[in-house]
């Protein structure tokens, strides 16, 4: 069984929902990223995010955008993201990384070389945003063969009949985009949300997580009123760039923690 | 017979092209594909189309002998398709116009462009005033301070024009920027891409709406010469032009199909255009194809004197082309595209873009190796007034 679906039988067990964040390594600076994650995991992380910089991200808003010129000024690359992910499994072997990124690294590594990599450094599921099923039947073998769970998002604009064609290529969880536009977004649309979700998971058979949009503790406690995990990206990330150096682990960890209580109270 | 028929139905040039975008775009692709097809099919909008192109473009371009330029070479004659001379002066109006008619067609009343240059940002504006759409155009920081006059053209015909600030500030980041607008505004948005780049069916469509370029070519070649030309030479950045020539002559292997990118300040400096002569496949802007990338997959940053050129990218199509060897790619550097561009003002009376200007300076190389009855047929993708204020600033000449 892969960590990611540990993660969601434990959680169903016990009544709780997923809580995802994200950050992008090697933000602010690629010595933070590990303390970073374990910061996030104590704080109540079930599963971590982890955006590999890419310099033309395409479904990104700003916020995120910039987390990957920083990541980038520090010439954090694929290979980087990697070791710091291998660096955390040396005293995290349970929390379950996903990475999250843009085709191009993995293009040009190499299917085989970095899928090999990815098991080897205890990576547990990969999202390539821009590798809709259409073209991953390649990908998502080979990631398979390494006991990767391959990541497919589904929009506000996917038509139901091909919910089930993702979901013959899709391990671990379904991340729902929870609206028409980039990361960080605001117009969230809850009563869209709350009548998709139940029907993505009767046909993908998966649990569902849902990001895009979500920047507070309430709109977090609605959504885990209705979705399996929520992902938050954009309001982490800002966190960390607002954030004096020696505050930084801090205010991530209040913050994570504010969302864990108002996921989990009544 | 037709033995060539890419893509195929996933948008697929053998290993390049395909669909390679978020989820959130897929369906809107899905939806442009179907209607595009049927239009492709449809003779009415085939012929609203023909009536565009010769009333309000121009067209036919006609085909032009550079006779002194030819002599003063000494070896091949060098033939010039003038689409410098469409309305707005470039190729680029040919796939705006067929866009904006598929826009109108699909009900959506906003169009969106990027563009590098300002170009193809003003061949959107112009059809956008035409058939009364909004028009949004996206446009790099630093393009938009460097084509101050073309920022404006596109104002004066009514679009707005956003400068986007984030990484390198180029044509690339103005994709990028285009494509998170579309996102977010999927329902009513039509994204008029400028070039045969993209993901499906963008390249196959804007190459069906340059490829009257090739087909004028292929009769008036007949007609002023007997023959058809030994080579076809055209400039390649997303590579539309080029694409639109070479299109018709794909299963004539009597034709040589040369490209020419842009070598910047030379390819060994790393300061070029050139992802077909000195770079690797990837995925870029919803397509696989050769890019500039650096050893982590980073898109690097590129160097043209000529903006039009200045892209990291390829259409996929060629990247097909170059390797099934049917045509060849050649680059050229900023000196010896302006050298051509001073040499055409001076022989023959005609200012190219700088863009076109690459184009005609691998002719000038090849020629005069050549028998004065062998024939090139250059595409001149567009005139070069738009570009007097940067050779002005190379000579040293302030107005």
């Amino acid at each position: 069984m892969s960590r990611i679906e540990s993660a969601f039988n434990r959680l169903r067990k016990q009544g709780r929902k997923a809580l995802v964040p994200f950050v992008t390594a090697g933000d602010p600076e690629p010595a933070l990223t590990v303390p970073i994650m374990h910061a996030l995991a104590a704080a109540g992380a079930d599963i971590l995010e982890l955006g590999v910089p890419f310099s033309d991200p395409m479904a990104d808003g700003p916020t995120i955008q910039r987390a990957s010129e920083r990541a980038l000024k520090h010439g954090v690359g694929l290979g980087t993201v990697l070791g710091r992910v291998a660096e955390f499994r040396n005293t995290d072997q349970t929390t379950p990384v996903v990475l999250m990124g843009y085709a191009n690294p993995i293009e040009h590594m190499g299917y085989e070389p970095f899928a090999a990599q990815a098991e080897a450094c205890g990576v547990d599921g990969v999202l390539v945003v821009d590798y809709p099923p259409e073209e991953s039947g390649q990908f998502v073998e080979i990631l398979q063969r390494h006991g990767l769970d391959p990541i497919f998002l589904l929009s506000p604009t996917t038509p139901e009949a091909r919910f089930r064609q993702v979901a013959e290529l899709a391990r671990g969880f379904i991340y729902y985009v929870s609206l028409k536009g980039v990361t960080g977004a605001a117009h969230l649309d809850l009563a869209e949300v709350a009548q998709k979700i139940p029907r993505i998971r009767t046909s993908c058979g998966l649990p569902v997580g849902v990001g895009f949009g979500i920047r507070d503790a309430a709109t977090a406690k609605a959504i885990a009123g209705i979705a399996d995990a929520v992902v938050i990206g954009s309001r982490v990330v800002q966190e960390i760039e607002t954030s004096p150096r020696d505050k930084l682990l801090e205010n991530l960890s209040t913050l994570v923690k504010g969302i864990r209580e108002a996921m989990d109270g009544e | 017979m037709q033995m060539y028929d890419l893509p195929d139905r996933h948008g697929h040039f053998g290993r390049y092209g395909g669909i390679f975008v978020a989820e959130t775009l897929m369906s809107a692709l899905d939806e442009l594909r179907g209607r595009y097809e049927q239009c492709r099919d449809d003779p009415d909008f085939q012929a609203e189309l023909a009536h565009e192109l010769k009333h309000y473009v121009g067209r036919p371009s006609p085909i032009y002998h550079a006779r002194r330029w030819s002599q003063q070479l000494g070896g091949a004659q060098i033939f010039l398709k003038r689409e410098d001379l469409n309305h707005t002066g470039a190729h680029k109006i040919n796939n705006t116009v067929g866009q904006a008619l598929l826009a109108r067609r699909m009900g959506k009343p906003r169009v969106i462009a990027e563009t590098g240059a300002g170009q193809h940002g003003v061949a959107s504006a112009t059809v956008a005033a035409r058939y009364g759409l909004e028009c949004v155009v996206y446009m790099g920081s630093e393009d938009v301070r460097r084509q101050a006059s073309n920022v404006y053209r596109m104002k004066l015909l009514g679009a707005s024009v956003v400068p986007v600030e984030s990484g390198s500030k180029t044509l690339k980041d103005a994709l990028n920027e285009a494509m998170r607008d579309w996102v977010t505004n999927v329902e009513n948005t039509f994204y008029i891409i400028g070039t045969a780049a993209g993901p499906h069916p963008y390249p196959m469509m804007v190459r069906d709406f340059q490829v009257v370029i090739g087909q004028e070519a292929k009769v008036q070649m007949q007609e002023l010469a007997g023959r058809q030309p030994d080579a076809l030479i055209a400039c390649v950045g997303g590579g539309s032009n080029a694409i639109g020539l070479f299109y018709p002559y794909v299963d004539d292997p009597s034709v040589r199909l040369v490209g020419v990118e842009a070598a910047g300040l030379g390819l060994d400096t790393g300061k070029h255009a050139a992802p077909l002569s000195a770079g690797s496949p990837g995925v870029l802007h919803g397509n696989r194809t050769y890019l500039m990338q650096d050893e982590n997959g980073q898109i690097q940053e590129t160097h043209s004197i000529s903006a039009g050129l200045d892209y990291p990218g390829v259409g996929p199509e060629h990247a097909w082309l170059k390797d099934s060897g049917r045509a060849e790619y050649v680059a050229v550097t900023d000196g010896e595209a302006l050298q051509a561009f001073h040499d055409l003002c001076r022989f023959e009376g005609i200012m190219p873009a700088l863009e076109s200007s690459h184009a005609l300076a691998y002719a000038a190389k090849i020629a005069p190796g050549m028998a004065r009855e062998q024939i090139l047929l250059v595409n001149l993708s567009g005139r070069g007034d738009k570009d007097m204020a940067t050779v002005a600033e190379l000579s040293g000449i302030r107005f």
